[in-house]
């Protein structure tokens, strides 16, 4: 859903790895278009998640630019929230408590704050668990929890770093069923990283493979599946099986 | 929309294999409890004989210990003097704390005086702080005072390393979501550093209580003739030793007292890090 209008622009970037001196990117444009699903996909070590966390204003560029809306981003954004793979819930904060953590501090009155958790935990199926602590959950509640707190912050801008790779295969695919099923409803600008070929495709409206390390943008693929998306649908058409083998020869030849 | 109903029903299974569980623990407990009665009534009853068979002027079995426990309680000696050292104690412990942590998250959030300040925390906490007695007491005096000096300096050090390890062991992916979040530093410390180092705090409190209590004893031994410590001295200088043995058990079931105590706040305070079990 490549509307036209870019989001995010990012132009001649570079940045060393954290506390290395070995480049995790040199040099990459890339614009990710308002409302769009951009899944990002790349050999290990190719500075994926460095990239998005220099999106979130986390890391510093060490050249180049990141314009999000045309204005440079320094800081985290207002308008910007990250998932993580790790899902960063604070263990001494209840479920509810966790997805009001963005809400709180941006300073939102009460009634919209509840209103928002309680919105945000319903998107997710959790309503039931609001009161319950992060260590009584499963990790694919975990990270339910993780998009909860994101969304409930109405961002523009979703990052997402590899937020189901540390799930086991079936929780991941249920997820990712309902992350499509939570975004037909809320229409946003996602940077989707993963290393699954298979979930940038089933995913993202482009898929943006890398260069080894350092990253540059190889090659942007556009997904010719309209939304709204069903898995199992996807995976069957034959369309599936062709854009996977294309995106797997690109990503082999980086490896070797 | 079905794995709503799935979830529904393995959540009643979840219940009924988690109260089965809950049983088999429950009854494991009262085991436990009952071979750790029947020790403590076999350690006692062979004291109370052995104690018999040996002369009063060395050692007292416990029926003595209670008996002169009731009088020393009756004549109002032993409060005499314990209140004193609790007191002490009390004061001591509380300073301790205090600056244990202000100075340990200091420490651990500001480089310079972690720099500066490392070496010398690490050299006192290493120093036996018996050895600094005789010197806290030409400053201080022999009065309260410098049994509360003693009491501190015993107490500050666990709870100054283990804020200080809290703080520092703060996990980066908290510190992550947080500037992620736009957190301020105010909110940072409140949302993230404190509750994160709060079990380590509690941990230093309750390592920190067990060397007070030695402090408090020492600290009577070295000083004027007030608090438990004297009395266990004086009574033991008249060979009374039922006498003896009465602040000494007192002191012992004090000393597990609080140190269970703690370590049921360590549980309170961090649920996360003693598994599930509710």
């Amino acid at each position: 859903m490549t509307t036209g209008a870019v989001k995010i622009r990012i132009e001649n970037a570079s940045r060393m790895f954290v506390g290395g001196s070995v480049s995790a990117f040199e040099g990459l444009s890339l614009d990710v278009y308002h409302n769009e699903i951009a899944c990002i996909v790349g050999p290990s070590g190719c500075g994926k998640t460095t990239l998005l966390r220099c999106i979130d204003g986390l890391l510093p560029l060490s050249q180049g630019t990141i314009l999000l809306d045309g204005t440079p981003v320094t800081t985290p954004p207002a308008s910007v929230a990250m998932v993580f793979q790790h899902f960063g819930l604070f263990p001494w904060k209840t479920v509810e408590a966790n997805v009001a953590y963005g809400l709180k501090l941006a300073g939102a009155p009460r009634d919209r704050i509840e209103a928002q958790v309680s919105r945000a935990l319903t998107l997710v199926g959790l309503q039931a668990f609001a009161r319950y602590y992060p260590y009584q959950l499963s990790g694919g509640m975990q990270q339910r929890v993780g998009l909860a707190r994101a969304l409930a912050i109405e961002p523009e801008v979703l990052l997402m770093d590899e937020p189901f790779a540390a799930l086991d295969a079936q929780t991941r695919e249920i997820l990712q069923d309902e992350m499509l099923r939570i975004l037909e409803r809320e229409r946003k600008t996602i940077v989707f990283v993963t290393h699954s070929i298979d979930e940038a495709i089933a995913l993202g409206d482009r898929v943006i493979v890398l260069t080894a390390c350092p990253g540059r943008v190889r090659e942007t693929i556009k997904v010719p599946f309209g939304r709204p998306r069903a898995l199992a649908a996807i995976r069957a058409d034959p369309a599936f099986g062709t854009l996977r083998t294309r995106v797997w020869d690109l990503l082999r030849q980086e490896i070797h | 929309m079905a794995q709503a109903s799935v979830a529904g029903s393995s959540q009643t299974r979840q219940s009924e294999v988690r109260e089965g569980t809950a049983r088999l623990r429950r009854r494991q407990r009262r085991n436990d409890l009952t071979v750790r009665l029947i020790a403590a009534a076999v350690v006692v009853a062979a004291w109370e004989v052995g104690g018999r068979m040996i002369s009063p002027f060395l050692f007292a079995p416990p029926s003595r210990i209670v008996a002169a426990g009731i009088d020393l309680i009756q004549t109002g000696e032993l409060w005499k003097y314990l209140s004193v050292s609790l007191k002490v104690f009390a004061v001591g412990m509380v300073a301790g704390t205090a600056a244990g942590v202000a100075i340990g998250v200091a420490t651990a959030r500001i480089r310079l005086l972690d720099l500066s300040l490392e070496p010398f925390i690490i050299a006192l906490y290493s120093t036996p702080m018996v050895a600094l007695i005789p010197l806290v007491v030409i400053w201080a005096g022999f009065g309260d005072q410098a049994k509360m000096v003693i009491i501190f300096l015993f107490a500050i050090f666990p709870i100054l390393l283990n804020t200080y390890q809290g703080v520092k062991g703060v996990e980066p992916r908290f510190l992550e979501v947080a500037r992620s979040f736009r957190s301020s530093e105010r909110a940072l410390w409140l949302d993230v550093i404190v509750p994160s180092a709060l079990p380590f705090i509690v941990a230093g409190v309750r390592l920190a209580l067990g060397r007070a209590l030695v402090g408090m004893v020492v600290a009577d031994l070295y000083t004027a003739v007030s608090g438990v410590g004297y009395l266990i001295v004086r009574y033991a200088q008249n060979l009374q030793i039922d006498r003896v043995l009465v602040p000494v058990v007192i002191l012992s079931m004090m000393g597990v007292t609080l140190v269970q105590g703690l370590r049921w706040l360590e549980v309170k305070v961090a649920p996360w890090t003693h598994g599930i079990d509710d």
